[in-house]
């Protein structure tokens, strides 16, 4: 090897690899792409946290945007939330539903009547099998489910007043469809 | 008000680092400044810089230890039911934690080189402390910006979430430790290399200066490799005990960095050539070290743990990483042609054979990280998601380092600079083939005759052979210093700690071959489904009785309790193993705990699956579990070989060459110069 280039090699790998690592980032883990994009939300019928009521199920939401977020006493993350989901529901202009996930119900109500209740209607998930066929892997996260039962968006960590304008507002403008 | 104490250390730490670096790397510019001086405030500094941190450190472990969960990194990582020692572990159990320590060490290794150092040329020295303590500044900056470990959640949440149940296990309190030490303990090296390069200098009194150091931290890391993979082994729950993953990946590059580094620095402290090698070595050691945090923080090789991944924070530590590295590469492509060559040395001699170890590990080190990086790399290129799996590395790692061995056993026998061809071929081929026939004897008495066994165990042999074969020909050499005989502990002593480390190391790495070699040859494992006083045979002549499976409830997590009963023979109990599956309640995942039987030539191994669906009509005593079964022999031989390789690299260190003060050194030379030409180095 001429004596330049193997005094300069160094310096020509550590250039490539420092652009391969800044092209890997880009790729925001947040927003993997979820397969459940524009597939009908999965089925599901689970009890609602209010006793008397009647089955959760996403048939009975058709018609209509709504939000499915994922939840649990137990998540820090979803503290951060809270407000924006309370806000979210003070405005009354979409359905947002809860899932309790992997959560004792006592806890679910103690942590709501604590924080205040955002949701129209709770589902417990109380051993988290919905949420693996919804494929969650971090609470939280929420789902944005047009009129047809088909979920449009999926996001990943607490949302923020960005989320609604971004995902649910032109879904709203557009009629749910 | 504890959490923002420690924020307030840390910011006080960044402030001192960054201005002392930034003043002192100015003012060594200046020619005839006053080193006494600039010697002493970097003291200072590294001292303070390691109180402070280390009082950021202790604030921090209070946090975790008084579950304040209105700490964010305490609420996402630790729990009320979490037991103690874990919750100190889980300091740094998360990101911003795990940062926190390595600047910690960074800090410790910056004080005691400052402590330790009074023998060190002041400008040099100087010159080592001013880039240690940039280096620290770099990462505290990193800490106080974007990954700050005292953050707070407020309001505060009632319950943390709980650290990762694979965490909780005694050898992650002190796995992350030790392995950081190895890492950032390369940093000293590379403060040592540049340093050199700075200064220009040409002797190789550097090298002797780097040698304890490195030697150190490959020692560590050596020890932090061993219990991360003796981790796996138990907690897994399958068996293995390397994965070649990206975790794993990330700190074996530096591994094989440092093991040609320290090598390459024996070279060049006893004959001053490889010096460019050296150099380079010691920089790419530390950048993988760097390389290393940033794969397993930014989440670019594990995206799905989206939690625990930032980009925002892959970036910075790509900035530094680049910043870093790239500045002393720089340095070393203007700089190492006045650096030169040094010592020349013939195609056959101990130089030549430790080149070859340089190229051997660095060819090692291309194929891991090439291995490691190339999903990335397709990834970039062509948008899909694909993993490199165990055959690749394993495929290209054994040609690479088995030749390895067998060159490791003639390697210290030979003279620097020039070595007769003769004298070296005769006794090492004869030596060679009594390894083959012994290992190809050993091989037939186990079953059908394998070459590539033959060939690992061969190998084994002939290390331990050229290892023992070579300090008893030393301890034969060594006389009084008027020829005298001594006796043998006096002549032991006369070779000095950093020969016999090194013999020690390269007997560890002999029981490592043929620990592997032995254990992926002939492991074995069985997937059956037993009933309750079912019996099973397992390997030769031991029996497995499958006693029944209660219910237990530790701290945090409540389990299935299996019990076997291992006999031997007709009947002898030897062992009773005890695997569990644990659910753990905060985060409700299932943990599989392996239960094992040490042995010195075999491990049995059994872990619980699950239960097999029952009938109703079933009485308990017909429920039947799914167990896995594993008989892995020589398995205690890895681990016991990473001991000796790290105990043997820790010996070196207390070699007296390296602390003598320059007067002692001007006259040492002289008293042992008789035996000491070719003989007693590592």
């Amino acid at each position: 090897m001429p004596n330049s280039l193997r005094v300069i090699l160094p310096l020509l790998v550590l250039a490539a690899l420092a652009v391969v690592f800044v092209i890997g980032l880009q790729g925001d883990p947040r927003k993997l792409p979820s397969v459940f994009i524009d597939k009908p939300a999965p089925a599901f019928s689970l009890p609602d946290l209010a006793q008397g009521q009647p089955v959760v199920t996403p048939e009975s939401l058709r018609g209509q945007v709504w939000l499915l977020n994922v939840f649990a006493s137990w998540c820090g993350a979803c503290v951060t939330e809270h407000p924006h989901l309370l806000a979210l529901a003070a405005q009354n202009r979409v359905a947002v539903v809860g899932l309790a996930y992997k959560d004792e119900p006592a806890d679910t109500q103690a942590w709501l009547e604590a924080r205040g209740n955002p949701y129209g209607r709770i589902a417990v998930d109380r051993d988290g099998l919905v949420g693996i066929d919804y494929g969650v892997y971090g609470v939280p996260e929420t789902f944005v489910i047009d009129g047809k039962g088909v979920i449009r968006y999926k996001h990943v960590g607490p949302v923020d007043g960005d989320f609604f304008r971004q995902h649910v507002e032109p879904l709203l403008a557009a009629g749910g469809r | 008000m504890l959490a923002e104490l420690g924020q307030l250390l840390l910011a006080l730490a960044l402030a001192a680092t960054l201005l002392v670096g930034v003043q002192q790397l100015l003012a060594l510019r200046q020619p005839g400044a006053d080193m006494q001086t600039a010697n002493r405030l970097l003291t200072t500094t590294a001292l303070a810089s390691f109180g402070l941190t280390f009082g950021a450190f202790v604030l921090l472990a209070l946090l975790f230890i008084g579950s304040d969960f209105s700490v964010l990194n305490v609420a996402e990582n630790s729990n009320t039911l979490l037991p103690i020692q874990y919750k100190f572990a889980a300091s740094w159990g998360s990101h911003e934690g795990s940062f926190l320590l390595w600047n910690l060490m960074l800090c410790g290794w910056t004080a005691a080189l400052a402590l330790a150092s009074g023998d060190l040329a002041a400008s040099y020295r100087a010159r080592v402390l001013t880039i240690l303590l940039l280096l620290q500044a770099f990462f505290l900056l990193f800490m106080v910006s974007s990954s700050n470990p005292f953050e707070r959640l407020l309001p505060a949440v009632p319950e943390g979430r709980d650290l990762n149940p694979l965490l909780q296990d005694p050898f992650m309190v002190i796995h992350p430790p030790m392995l950081y030490m190895g890492y950032v303990g390369f940093a000293v090296a590379f403060a040592f290399a540049v340093a050199a390069l700075m200064e220009r200098r040409l002797d190789p009194t550097w090298a002797r200066w780097s040698r304890p150091w490195a030697n150190a931290a490959w020692s560590f890391l050596t020890v932090g490799i061993l219990l991360g993979s003796w981790w796996a082994y138990r907690e897994l729950g399958w068996g293995g005990w390397w994965f070649w993953d990206p975790v794993e990946n990330a700190s074996l590059m530096p591994w094989l960095a440092g093991t040609a580094l320290i090598h390459s620095l024996a070279v060049t402290d006893k004959r001053d050539a490889l010096k460019s090698w050296t150099i380079l070595l010691s920089i790419v050691a530390f950048a993988l070290s760097l390389l290393g945090t940033f794969l397993v923080r930014s989440g670019v090789l594990t995206s799905v743990h989206a939690f625990a991944t930032d980009p925002q924070r892959g970036i910075f530590i790509l900035t530094m990483l680049t910043l870093i590295v790239g500045a002393a590469l720089v340095l070393y492509a203007m700089r190492t042609r006045d650096i030169g060559l040094g010592g020349r040395f013939g195609k056959v001699s101990r130089e030549s054979f430790l080149l070859a170890n340089n190229v051997l590990m660095s060819a090692a080190l291309g194929a891991v990280m090439l291995g490691t990086l190339y999903p990335l790399f397709a990834e970039v290129v062509s948008g899909r998601k694909m993993s490199v799996g165990p055959p690749y590395f394993e495929a290209v790692f054994v040609p690479l380092l088995l030749p390895a061995a067998y060159l490791m056993a003639a390697a210290p026998g030979l003279r620097w600079k020039e070595q007769a061809l003769g004298a070296l071929l005769r006794p090492m081929a004869i030596a060679t083939a009594i390894s083959l026939a012994l290992a190809s004897a050993w091989v037939l008495l186990l079953g059908p005759f394998k070459w590539l066994t033959a060939l690992g165990l061969a190998g084994g042999l002939l290390l331990t052979w050229g290892t023992i074969d070579h300090a008893r020909r030393q301890l034969a050499k060594v006389a009084g210093d008027a020829g005298q005989p001594l006796p043998i502990g006096m002549r032991m002593q006369r070779l000095g700690a950093s020969y016999w480390g090194m013999v020690l190391a390269h007997l560890g790495v002999a029981a490592f071959v043929i620990g592997v070699t032995m254990v992926k040859s002939y492991e074995s494992e069985q997937d059956i489904v037993m009933k309750q006083g079912q019996t099973v045979e397992v390997g030769d002549g031991w029996r497995l009785t499958f006693i029944g499976v209660d219910r237990v409830s530790g701290p945090n997590f409540v389990a299935q309790h299996g019990v076997f009963e291992l006999t031997e023979g007709a009947g002898r109990v030897i062992y009773l193993l005890e695997p569990q599956k644990r659910m753990y309640q905060a985060g409700r995942q299932v943990m599989t705990e392996a239960s094992i039987d040490y042995g010195l030539f075999r491990d049995i191994y059994v872990s619980l699956g699950d239960p097999v669906e029952a009938k109703p009509t079933d009485a308990v005593s017909d429920l039947a579990w799914g167990v896995r079964v594993y008989v892995k022999p020589f398995m205690v031989w890895v681990w016991l070989a990473c001991v000796m390789m790290a105990l043997g690299g820790f010996t070196t260190v207390i070699d007296k060459r390296y602390r003598m003060r320059r007067t002692v050194r001007a006259t040492a030379p002289a008293a042992v110069a008789p035996h000491s030409g070719a003989t007693a180095e590592a």
